[in-house]
């Protein structure tokens, strides 16, 4: 009660007041009224009751100060004289509030992405107990249907398994036609995550029977609002997908966009209607690992102990079906596309994070410096407050309050900076034409987090001086003038700073090599040429074109594109590499009998192509020759391979006429070798690839690449018309290829920006360690200088004298900062493109950023010194 | 050593009233100290107020407006289990003080 009582006291003091005089006030009548008992008179016994309390009003006071006195109101007193100290030296306050809101601000920046993306569980009502059933080996984290379903009724150890894939689908109402994203997803989808739909009713298991039972789909609620106006009323229309007829049965809940962080599909559609609407039946193909599973574990069941039970199931369908040879299970975090890019996206997210951290702490390190210099020349006021009877706590309190308030100050300064790049951050939609959205908002937990650092980071610059206040000697420090500081060979602010320029160094080689990165990325060898090439995008199913229809199509397309004028070559592609798919599959050498998985000779990229298709792409045939229109669907079975398959399967030797087969017993002949390329992401190993008629590799994917010399905004209008002739109802993306490769880029592109923002605060925050510190050991020793001028120095050993720490702090940083910049290089080599630190222009780079650095630092400090006149000096002391 | 300050003593005074007559107001807490030491001790008003405050600040008392029998209202005392534990401390150690002032005046 009594720590309440005191608060309460504090603010409320003359309700205190008040309540000291009507005790004392009943007492006084109390004794007034024993007193006359006695014998007294009234006026008799009124004064000898009064006389016996003697000062009421210091008696008061003395009850009141006890409240008063008390650590709130002395920490009050202590903030207000801080302040007025702060105001009375504004370019220190200027410099620690500018190093705290950086410091801080990219802390909350860096730890709200971190808490949106991997700490904060998924934005669903049941959230606890999640997971994703993939794969062992790494980057395998799709199952096929019967695979899913076999889990689902076999396992013992989870409530519920959904599946769920995104994909795309044109959508179509009376009036308009969208490319939507949508999920197709299994029928208990929705009772997996716990969610309830805002409008109508959700599908359940229980709605599903069979392929292409269940023709509902259920919108998101941003589709709703966009596309129908919040009607309501559109619950049980009818909408074409595909051109087939599906039911709006319900609305999902505004801010529910399913168990992926990123994606924010517009609508959700039971997986058995995927036959009709993508032409093709994966339902009861083992072999097609498509879908997502998540699974909700039992109440008690240990994510262990599931994942032996779902590896014991596996184990036994391997024995079952030749298709599920080698089938294991791993458990991984939902949220992330399964294990492929969450784990490099939390290790780097991680890394992030822990540099801020670092950044932080460097600032705190330049703070301390200033701090403690600011102190000693204080050293006079405080040794007389010491003097009169101070305590030294009081005096490390007030100095503590000082650090604090400038560091809250900063923190709230810093987060509201932060809030304002987060608002941008949440805004941004990364790829134009993908539901991506990274929603970033700063909860409680990041303001908490916020405080806590400002507080942190306070104390921990405020506690230097403390050692200089415990030493402080108040008659020694009164009597010569000043606080005589003893320069040591080495200090642990030395050490401070040394710390920081390695850190420095460290970002800026970082930042640099990822530049350089990114630079050469752009030109790699991709194994085509994306400069002067369009992308003409779309899928033949949302028109509702199915087999013969979908070559037609894309015949009438090439010869109709081709001759517009400008356009000098034309092709089709089924899924373009590096974007968001691809296909893998694995091959067998010829003769071989038993198709096991064990048994191939290894994995391989595909893709379907059209007739001139390589030569609108660039890239090179390096034999034989290019497919024809013969290649179709009942002529023999023809591949061209990329140089790596060629070699891997048959060595040296010429590939072009020889045979390998596919997991589908076929025998597939080899007429023609292709340079080797980039499939999936800039930063993958060299993969061994093939290429295969469109019409043997039915998909209704198109992507439409046109080369012409011309600019885009001239050919697209043109390429409009002429495909919108041929079919109006299909919906077309258009993009130059280098700007399609955005999301190939993409992890690179944040790597470097964020690294360059690192770099640079570390940097500034460098030269302003730096600067101080060398500003600093010049104004402590202008006197020393004075003399040694006098006595007939050179500038350049007064020079030698003044900077020769910081330069040899600077050196020694920047070397260790290199060489641990190699070494971070080899983590950023698995997110950025041939990132390597042996590069001239790297080193080259770094080496004039930290000399220029170094410049800069130290110049003033060195004019300083130079600029001595011993005889004004003299006089002045 | 034990705390032995004549703050202690007055404390102590006011601990052990508070034990033996359950609730008390101020005025009854110097009335009982007159009382109960036959007049020998008397317990200043000014010194009363500021000592039952602080006690009460740590705990060791709580109060209580009331009316008394006369209908007056005022603020009654009562001791809580940490001031009857600080009580009995204080008993002890004022035991050892008159111990070790009995030991002083009776050597030589």
């Amino acid at each position: 009660m009594s720590v309440l009582r005191r608060i309460v006291n504090t603010f409320s003091r003359s309700k205190l007041h008040q309540e000291i005089d009507a005790e004392i006030q009943a007492h006084v009548e109390m004794r007034i009224a024993d007193n006359i008992a006695a014998g007294m008179s009234p006026e008799e016994a009124r004064h000898d009751a009064l006389i016996r309390f003697g000062n009421r009003t210091v008696m008061r006071e003395r009850m009141t100060a006890m409240d008063a006195a008390t650590a709130l109101d002395g920490f009050g007193r202590d903030l207000r004289y801080a302040a007025r100290q702060l105001r009375r030296s504004p370019a220190f306050t200027a410099t620690a509030l500018v190093t705290l809101i950086l410091g801080i601000g990219a802390n909350v920046v860096v730890f709200s992405v971190l808490n949106a993306m991997l700490l904060r569980p998924l934005d669903v009502p049941q959230s606890s107990g999640l997971y994703n059933l993939v794969h062992k080996q790494k980057g395998y984290d799709s199952q096929s249907y019967p695979d899913y379903l076999d889990f689902q009724t076999k396992n013992s150890t989870f409530s519920y398994l959904a599946a769920y894939r995104p994909e795309i689908a044109g959508l179509s109402t009376k009036d308009a036609a969208y490319k939507c994203w949508y999920y197709r997803v299994s029928g208990n989808y929705f009772d997996v995550l716990g969610v309830q739909p805002a409008q109508g009713r959700f599908f359940h298991a229980s709605d599903e029977h069979g392929p292409n039972s269940a023709p509902y789909i259920v919108v998101s609620n941003n589709f709703w609002r966009a596309h129908f106006n919040s009607d309501p009323r559109v619950i049980g229309t009818t909408v074409d997908i595909n051109k087939h007829p599906f039911t709006i049965i319900g609305v999902a809940p505004p801010a529910f966009h399913g168990a992926e962080v990123f994606i924010w599909p517009d609508f959700w559609m039971p997986v058995v209607d995927n036959p009709d609407i993508e032409g093709t039946d994966f339902l009861s193909w083992r072999g097609n690992h498509n879908l997502w599973v998540l699974g909700k574990l039992k109440p008690g069941v240990t994510p262990q102990q599931a994942t032996d039970n779902l590896n014991a199931i596996a184990h036994e369908l391997a024995k079952q079906n030749p298709e599920d040879d080698g089938l294991d299970a791993r458990l991984t975090k939902p949220g992330w596309l399964g294990d492929q890019f969450g784990a490099p996206a939390r290790s780097f997210l991680a890394g992030i994070m822990l540099l801020a951290f670092l950044v932080l702490l460097a600032a705190c390190a330049n703070l301390a410096s200033l701090f403690a210099a600011r102190t000693a020349d204080r050293g006079r006021e405080l040794a007389i407050r010491l003097a009169i009877g101070s305590s030294r706590w009081n005096v490390l309190r007030q100095l503590l309050s000082e650090a604090v308030l400038i560091s809250l100050l900063g923190g709230t300064l810093g987060t509201l900076f932060s809030t304002f790049l987060l608002n941008a951050l949440t805004r941004w939609q990364p790829f134009p034409g993908f539901p991506i959205h990274v929603t970033v908002t700063a909860g409680p937990k990041v303001y908490l987090v916020a405080v806590l650092l400002s507080i942190g980071s306070g104390m921990l610059w405020g506690v230097v001086p403390m050692r200089q206040i415990w030493s402080t000697d108040s008659a020694q420090v009164m009597k010569s003038g000043g606080a005589t500081l003893v320069f040591r060979c080495f200090t642990l602010r030395d050490l401070l700073l040394g710390v920081q320029i390695t850190l420095c160094t460290l970002l800026v080689t970082s930042s640099f090599v990822a530049l350089r990165g990114m630079q050469s990325s752009l030109h790699a060898s991709l194994g085509f040429q994306p400069q002067g090439a369009l992308l003409a995008e779309t899928d033949l199913h949302m028109g509702g074109h199915f087999g013969d229809s979908v070559t037609q199509m894309r015949k009438r397309m090439l010869e109709e594109v081709g001759r517009i004028p400008g356009v000098t070559a034309v092709g089709i592609i089924d899924e373009k590499p590096l974007g968001t798919g691809g296909s893998g599959t694995r091959v067998y050498r010829e003769g071989t009998a038993d198709f096991r998985p064990s048994n191939s000779a290894f994995g391989a990229k595909y893709c379907g192509i059209s007739p001139g298709y390589l030569q609108a792409a660039g890239t090179r045939l390096l034999s034989g020759r290019d497919f024809t229109w013969h290649d179709d669907a009942k002529s023999p079975r023809v591949a061209i391979v990329n140089e790596l398959f060629a070699s891997s399967m048959f060595g040296p030797a010429n590939a072009v006429g020889r045979r390998f087969m596919w997991g589908d017993k076929l025998s597939y002949e080899i007429v023609g070798v292709v340079e080797n390329g980039k499939y999936e992401t800039l930063t993958e190993p060299p993969w061994a690839a093939m290429f295969l008629p469109l019409e043997q590799n039915p998909n209704s994917d198109t992507s439409l690449v046109v080369r012409s010399p011309l600019p885009s905004n001239q050919i697209v209008p043109e390429l409009l018309r002429t495909l919108t002739q041929i079919d109006p109802s299909l919906p077309f993306v258009f993009h130059t290829w280098p700007d399609a490769l955005a999301f190939v880029l993409f992890p690179a592109r944040i790597a470097t920006a964020t690294l360059g923002v690192m770099g640079l605060l570390a940097a500034m925050l460098a030269v302003t360690g730096v600067f101080g510190m060398a500003m600093y050991s010049v104004s402590k020793r202008m006197r020393e200088f004075g003399i040694r001028v006098a006595v007939g120095a050179q500038p350049m050993q007064l020079m030698r004298t003044a900077l020769k720490r910081p330069v040899v702090l600077l050196l020694a940083g920047s070397v260790i900062g290199l060489l641990l910049g190699v070494v971070a290089s080899q983590l950023l080599a698995q997110i950025v493109y041939e990132a390597t630190p042996r590069d001239p222009l790297v080193l080259g780079g770094v080496l004039i950023t930290m000399v220029l650095l170094g410049f800069v630092a130290t110049w003033i400090p060195a004019q300083r010194a130079l600029r001595i006149h011993p005889a004004r000096l003299l006089r002045e002391e | 050593m034990a705390r032995n300050d004549l703050q202690g003593t007055l404390d102590l005074l006011i601990l052990k009233t508070l034990s033996q007559m359950e609730e008390l107001h101020g005025y009854g807490i110097v009335l009982h100290i007159q009382r109960a030491s036959d007049e020998l001790l008397s317990v200043e008003e000014g010194s009363l107020y500021p000592a039952l405050h602080r006690m009460e600040m740590s705990g060791w008392i709580r109060s209580e407006w009331k009316v008394t029998e006369t209908n007056r209202k005022a603020k009654f005392y009562r001791l809580t289990p940490s001031g009857q534990r600080e009580m009995q401390n204080a008993e002890k150690s004022f035991e050892q003080l008159v111990k070790g002032i009995r030991a002083i005046l009776r050597y030589a």
